[in-house]
């Protein structure tokens, strides 16, 4: 027998379940109870940048969408700073949740495009949003992140993308490009299954 | 910056994400392997919150919907620290919650349990950990519900609680078990974490210490996150 190691476990995760709105977005929920719900803003009122709006569906191994699934959202603002890293915008939080609608399983969120950031080994990274995922069902819940497909050359150089084996799952990670908006479809399962990280 | 990184996730401590006894999962589990990065600034930084952020009544949910009076049922303090595995403190975290009432049903428009909905008892809560990660709420103590997994299910009483820490890698949300409680061992939400000794970190013991005499019984439930890598030595700088 060799010494113990005495470190902790991590707790182990569980389900958000169905419910999850009461206790992260109880006005979705159907009740009013605080008076500043979290989330609700990515990007406060001062944040440079273009501002953009994301839609998409979650949708399940049969093709069906996910109409109880929360979202969060962190990402840099438009310079590539994390705030806790640096200087950003007063009230830009980089962080904001999404819920579902629950009748057609859309989401919609707007915020700011974000900068590029470097990576540990100082390569860069192309302008992305981290999502996480949890819902009814994920015991998990999923990291991932959304690119941005007006962003080709570097999305082309970014090495996170190029980790991916299979090429033409990289782009399940970009988003379809309009003007301004960007539509983002994620697939828990199936031919076209979202690729998610362990990070 | 090298120091932050983190100690990676246990997979075989989690429960994996295709549990078939939980029926829900089986089309809403991934079946490719997930792709494991080097974590960046993206995953080791997340977001922060202040007390401007909530309201101290937010932590106690017997109070913090009450229209007429208190809500019905058992009351309970749920308190305990967040550490991380390295056993430190994580203080100034967000930590939610949400429940049902004593009667097992759920504020939420979709839920359509026959009991109760009680008229002073909205179900959530949230809290700042303190400087050395402890944290409390006072409550009443869920009721078990029916669901339909199986034909006729029961989930044990349970809180569900969400937890930040530093980095959005170490996002956790979880649910907390009472000891005691004979629905645990039947549940396969529950059963989906493979191993006996991560249930166990899932149930909060009687802590009848903390109790309040003549008003409140007490739970403490530790919740602990991934903890950061210590760097003895710094790696070769790449690229230089
Ligand atoms: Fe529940």
């Amino acid at each position: 027998m060799a010494q113990p190691l005495n470190y902790l476990k991590e707790t182990a995760s569980q389900t958000a379940g169905p419910y999850v709105h009461i206790g992260l977005a109880p006005g979705d929920a159907g009740f009013n109870i605080y008076a500043n719900e979290l989330g609700r803003d990515i990007i406060g009122p001062n944040a440079k940048g273009t501002r953009i709006k994301v839609t998409g569906t979650v949708r399940d191994g049969t093709g069906a969408p996910v109409k109880d699934v929360l979202i969060e959202v962190w990402q840099a603002n438009a310079a590539g700073i994390y705030p806790g890293k640096g200087d950003v915008e007063d009230g830009f939080r980089g962080w904001g949740r999404v819920i579902s609608d629950f009748e057609t399983g859309e989401f919609t969120f707007e915020t700011i495009k974000p900068g590029a950031v470097k990576n540990q080994n100082n390569q860069i990274m192309a302008p992305h949003l981290n999502l996480w995922l949890v819902a009814r069902g994920i015991n998990v819940g999923l990291n991932t992140r959304m690119y941005f497909g007006d962003e080709a050359m570097a999305n082309a150089a970014d090495p996170v993308l190029n980790l991916i084996e299979q090429t033409q799952r990289r782009d399940t990670l970009i988003a379809r490009a309009g003007r301004t908006n960007y539509h983002f479809d994620i697939c828990l399962q199936g031919d076209e299954e979202t690729v998610f990280f362990d990070v | 910056m090298t120091s932050d990184e983190l100690y990676q996730r246990d997979r075989e401590w989690h429960p994996p994400a295709f549990t078939p006894d939980y029926k829900t999962s089986v089309t809403r589990s991934p079946r490719l392997a997930m792709l494991s990065l080097q974590a960046s600034e993206s995953e080791l930084t997340g977001p922060t919150f202040g007390q401007c952020d909530i309201d101290p009544i937010d932590s106690d949910l017997i109070n913090n919907y009450a229209k007429t009076g208190d809500p019905i049922g058992e009351r309970i303090i749920v308190h305990g620290r967040v550490l991380d595995e390295n056993a430190q403190p994580v203080p100034n975290t967000l930590v939610e919650i949400w429940q049902a009432n004593a009667g097992g049903r759920y504020r939420h428009k979709m839920d359509t349990y026959l009991a109760a909905i009680d008229p002073n008892f909205g179900g959530c809560g949230r809290t700042l950990t303190d400087e050395n990660g402890y944290y409390a709420f006072r409550t009443v103590k869920p009721g078990a519900y029916p669901w339909r997994n199986w034909v006729n299910n029961w989930r044990p009483a349970h809180i569900h609680i969400s937890v930040f820490g530093t980095a959005f890698a170490q996002r956790l949300i979880t649910q907390m078990y009472f000891e005691g409680d004979p629905l645990i061992a039947k549940c396969p939400i529950v059963n989906t974490i493979p191993d006996s000794r991560a249930i166990d970190q899932l149930v909060a013991a009687l802590d009848l210490n903390a109790t309040v005499p003549f008003d409140s019984i007490a739970y403490k439930f530790d919740i602990i996150l991934r903890g950061h890598r210590s760097t003895f030595f710094e790696n070769r700088p790449e690229g230089n």
